[in-house]
């Protein structure tokens, strides 16, 4: 399927190559750089096949912070792009630009659009609606961390690879085998604050901070430095010892330690799915991330992260009509289902999750309906709905570098975690004031 | 700042000669410049919808701020670090060169060409030898019993973005000592060797002295360069981290203000990096304006 | 002569030569031999020789497999990356000409004023400026074009400097000799300077086409449009691919095309590059 579409596209964006009509040109500034561009560009062209009216101009500007900052210096030049695509961590500042942003539920509505808040994934929508419920920008690549384990190495090792660990016990059961059949390290994991840490706290229904995790104030005080969360990191500090789990840096820089094969499980974004298959030999599965046994109300689920696309204001008005029409497109069943089972990013409507289920997908790949699962597993609480705290890169930041501390045995879990909720608050109380 | 005896008439020529340079300076430097500057004044937020005039907050708060006193440190173990490593090795290089004449010209294209390579580039490679578990380097050290996870060790992370900053820096070090090594007369060095002195004795007596002006040109280049254009190289490698083990000023200019969007703050701290820089070029244009006699 | 000096410590002369120089070709050879080989070997441990996927690798980068990654061919970027540096390399030399001889030859007011304003840019890094800097080109309109990514960087202190501090050590005689022949200011540049600042021009030419050659943070805020992407910039994109693996044979191998054009520029003009910079800044 990905072959005869691709070729579509690929029509499609000859003839949409040479302006040879009067169309309106929508500026669409994005993040997605490699195959994940590609398939971005072919949602653009394959939107422009549908109508004349209307251009979208798919634009890579870098990494999420220099799209961020791009488009906000284009912004204050008075030359912004329709569309921003930023990531969650953002979402904070650009709720707060009130006259910069053009709140996606007031376009659909004043362009007459039908639009239908309820037919999103409420874990998904939720995160970006204001408190009382209206979106205010577009859901578009939205993940949540899963557990990525090397079947291979399973078998190697002797361990059933159709059963991949449940708890943390077992992640260290199986590390510990995996070890001995010769593998260097049992777990890694991406992104370390988002996914140990702001995960981990809501699948185990602890809260991250008060206040709802912030999503009903500003406010709102960490609260990343409970029990579980010390006790979790604890653990990776004394796995780290022998590389039961073992540190592979911020981001997404851990990942050659899973492709190569050091370790053999990593906790990663549902969406590295794409990546994985295509460059790794090995087999690998797909579960649900590993809890606690013994914390009340683990599992609880999982939150998610990824990007939403922002309309920005200061275009011409006729314009947002195409930007309107965009993001009805994207919202087709169709389109969202294509979209997700391409690169392994949530599908944000019901619809596109059942449709993709009717046509079989999740059943010839195993393992693509985790994430799905996941954020589903309970009705989330005020622990697990979301997640909204200002200043919130530089917060993220902060708890990296204080578990890093931890890791190096620079402090203990319980002083790192409580320093990096004390200066975190005070960055939470620096965004309070500037933006009440 | 002196200029010719002997020189032409008139205002209006020299008028026009410079106005090219100065339009462009002024347009895309002073005055962004300027607007940097102001903005250190003020607590704005990232979509410039509104300012509040905070008069030198920004700056109490930046250097009352431990994080930025370790930067701050840390910038100038990583500056002085960077310069030593590099300076030593284009003189040992520049030395060596000089005294062979077999293979002279390979060892001297081999040695320069690096001087080529971006910043962002020297990033991405050093980061593909050191990335501890697929890089060349770093299995190197682990088969040696040393665990390289710079992702982890502070130290590590360090030594990483020193190395890979000071590599892309040897060429041109290299290039102003030989050229040095090639002026110092022959017959003073046989002079010295018929008196007794040994090889290192004449280096060091000799020709060290006379490459002083050389040094300490390339002394300042070098600073200046690891403060303000190692960003490229700290960017692609370490990102700042682990913890803040490498997050130098001009890094920390970078989060501050383009990932954290706080733009007052990162405005104040450009500003001490441009007082910081800007004596540094002072004291080295001074100098070389004293020891050159026209 | 020097060789026959150190004698004793020849062999161990080369051998450090030989170390020295295998270290500083190191990163890019590296990169070279992770160009020829496929992904997964990049990914589980590079062998120390160059592998077959050479022909495959380079093919898929000069022909359609930029498109694949979502990057336009690589041909137009190294042909935007060379007009851009050529425009900064050829304006930051003529401008500095030009205003290098107006405060060095000239006596007129604001003429210390003039000097300090160009000193000043010496201490404004691109990133401490981009943002603003970002602004006066939008409203210049000039976002989107080969103007807007060269002009601001064209400005240049140090290029003043070295052309000032060469013009001090001309002769007076020379000027004299010209005036009373009768020659303007402008034929005296034109027929006497840049001649004898030829090796200066072309240690300029080498820094600078390197420096304009090796930007990214500016080209990246400033286009919009694919067509004004430079080469740097599509190994960034390649280099940062979020939620996915980067294909480092790929990304080597456009490393390497990149390093191409600046490298030659500084082997072939070494000599001049060492004499240019030398004969002044001592």
């Amino acid at each position: 399927m990905r072959k005869t579409l691709g070729g579509v596209g690929l029509v499609a964006s000859m003839l949409m190559g040479a302006p040879a009509w009067a169309q309106t040109d929508i500026q669409f500034w994005h993040a997605m750089a490699g195959e994940m561009g590609q398939r971005v560009e072919k949602l653009a062209n394959d939107f422009n096949a549908t109508q004349k009216e209307f251009r979208i101009v798919p634009v890579y500007k870098g990494t999420y912070p220099e799209v961020m900052t791009g488009g906000i210096a284009a912004f204050r030049a008075k030359q912004p792009p329709h569309i921003l695509q930023i990531f969650e961590v953002g979402t904070a500042t650009m709720m707060a630009a009130k006259g910069a942003v053009y709140p996606v539920y007031e376009l659909m509505k004043e362009h007459g659009v039908p639009f239908e808040p309820k037919s999103y994934l409420p874990a998904v929508s939720g995160y970006f609606s204001d408190v009382k419920g209206n979106m205010l920008s577009f859901p578009f690549n939205s993940s949540t961390p899963i557990l990525y384990y090397n079947r291979d190495l399973f078998k190697k090792a002797g361990l059933d690879p159709n059963t991949p660990p449940k708890t943390f016990a077992d992640v260290e059961t199986y590390a510990k085998k995996l070890q001995a059949a010769g593998v260097p390290c049992g777990l890694t994991t991406e992104w370390p604050s988002f996914m140990q840490f702001e995960n981990f706290s809501a699948y185990h229904n602890q809260p991250i901070a008060t206040k709802a995790n912030g999503l009903d104030g500003l406010d709102a005080e960490l609260k990343l430095n409970g029990p579980a969360q010390v006790k979790h990191l604890q653990n990776l500090v004394d796995w780290q010892k022998t590389k039961i789990f073992d540190y592979g840096g911020r981001g997404d820089s851990s990942k050659t330690k899973f492709f190569s094969g050091e370790c053999a499980m990593t906790v990663s974004s549902a969406a590295a799915r794409l990546g994985i298959v295509t460059n790794m030999k090995a087999d690998v599965g797909m579960a649900l991330l590993p809890y606690y046994a013994d914390v009340k109300g683990a599992p609880q689920n999982s939150i998610i992260g990824g990007a939403s696309l922002w309309v920005m204001r200061g275009q011409k008005p006729a314009d947002y009509k195409g930007v309107a029409q965009f993001f009805a497109y994207l919202s087709k069943p169709e389109v969202q289902a294509w979209w997700h089972q391409e690169t392994g990013y949530l599908p944000i409507t019901t619809a596109a999750y059942e449709l993709s289920r009717q046509q079989g997908f999740y059943d010839k790949n195993p393992g693509t309906d985790v994430a799905v699962k996941e954020i589903n597993l309970n009705p989330p609480t005020d622990n697990s709905k979301g997640l909204r705290l200002g200043n919130f890169v530089q917060i993220r930041a902060i708890v990296e570098e204080e578990v890093e501390n931890a890791l190096q045995g620079k402090k203990t879990p319980q002083q790192a975690l409580d320093s990096a909720v004390s200066r975190g608050n005070e960055l939470l109380r620096q965004f309070q004031k500037s933006n009440s | 700042m002196r200029g010719k005896r002997v020189t032409f008439p008139g205002i209006a020529v020299p008028a026009l000669l410079l106005a090219p340079q100065l339009a462009i300076t002024i347009i895309f430097f002073v005055w962004p410049a300027f607007q940097s500057l102001r903005g250190a004044l003020f607590q704005q937020d990232a979509f410039g919808l509104g300012e509040n005039f905070v008069g030198l907050d920004n700056f109490t708060k930046l250097f009352g701020d431990p994080a930025y006193a370790a930067s701050f440190g840390l910038t100038l173990v990583f500056a002085f670090a960077t310069t030593a490593l590099c300076m030593a090795l284009a003189l040992l290089f520049a030395a060596l060169a000089d005294g062979v004449v077999k293979g002279a010209a390979i060892y001297k294209s081999l040695l320069t060409w690096p001087y080529a390579v971006a910043p962002a580039i020297a990033g991405v490679l050093w980061w593909f030898l050191f990335n501890p578990t697929i890089g060349l380097f770093a299995r190197g050290l682990n088969a040696l019993g040393i665990e390289w996870n710079h992702y982890l060790n502070g130290g590590q992370a360090l030594t990483l973005v020193i190395i890979a900053s000071a590599w892309k820096q040897v060429s041109y070090s290299f290039l102003f000592f030989l050229a040095g090594l090639q002026t110092i007369p022959k017959s003073l060095l046989e002079a010295a060797s018929l008196d007794g002195a040994d090889g290192f004795t004449r280096f060091r007596k000799i020709v060290l002295p006379l490459l002083m002006p050389t040094t300490f040109f390339l002394a300042v280049t070098n600073l200046v360069y690891a403060f303000c254009d190692t960003f490229g190289v700290i960017h692609a490698t370490t990102a700042g981290g682990p913890g803040t083990a490498t997050t130098t000023l001009i890094y920390k200019i970078y989060q501050d203000g383009f990932e954290a969007l706080d733009l007052g703050s990162s405005a104040a701290q450009s500003v001490v990096l441009m007082a910081v820089v800007g004596s540094l070029t002072l004291i080295q244009f001074r100098y070389i304006e004293r020891n050159i006699h026209y | 002569m020097a060789a026959t000096r150190f004698r004793p410590a020849k062999v161990a002369s080369h051998a450090v030569l030989i170390v020295g120089s295998t270290l500083m070709v190191l990163p890019v050879y590296m990169a070279f031999v992770a160009s020829t080989h496929d992904l997964s070997r990049s990914l589980t441990g590079l062998p120390l020789w160059p592998g077959p996927q050479i022909i495959d690798n380079y093919r898929l980068l000069l022909g359609e497999g930029m498109r694949s990654f979502g990057l336009p061919p690589i041909g137009p970027m190294l042909l935007n990356s060379l007009i851009v540096a050529l425009a900064i390399t050829f304006g930051k030399i003529a401008i500095s000409l030009l205003s290098a001889f107006a405060i060095t030859y000239f006596q007129f007011p604001f003429r210390v004023l003039a000097f300090w304003v160009i000193f000043a840019t010496l201490m404004l890094p691109v990133e401490v400026r981009i943002l603003p800097t970002y602004e006066v080109v939008a409203s210049f309109g000039l976002l989107d074009s080969y103007t807007g990514l060269s002009l601001p960087l064209i400005a240049s202190a140090t290029a003043t400097f070295l052309f000032r501090q060469v013009f001090m050590t001309v002769p007076d005689e020379l000027t004299e000799a010209a005036r009373i022949d009768g020659a303007g200011p402008l034929r005296f540049l034109w027929w006497v300077l840049i001649p004898m600042s030829r090796t200066n021009i072309a240690a300029l030419f080498v820094i600078t086409f390197v420096y304009g050659w090796n930007q990214y943070l500016w080209p990246l805020l400033m286009t919009k449009d694919t067509a004004y992407y430079t080469v740097i910039m599509g190994i960034q994109r390649l280099a940062r691919a979020s939620d996915f693996q980067p294909q480092w044979h790929l990304v080597m191998a456009t490393v390497i095309l990149a390093l191409l054009p600046p490298v030659i520029v500084v082997a072939v003009m070494q000599k001049q590059f060492v004499k240019g910079l030398f004969e002044t800044e001592k």
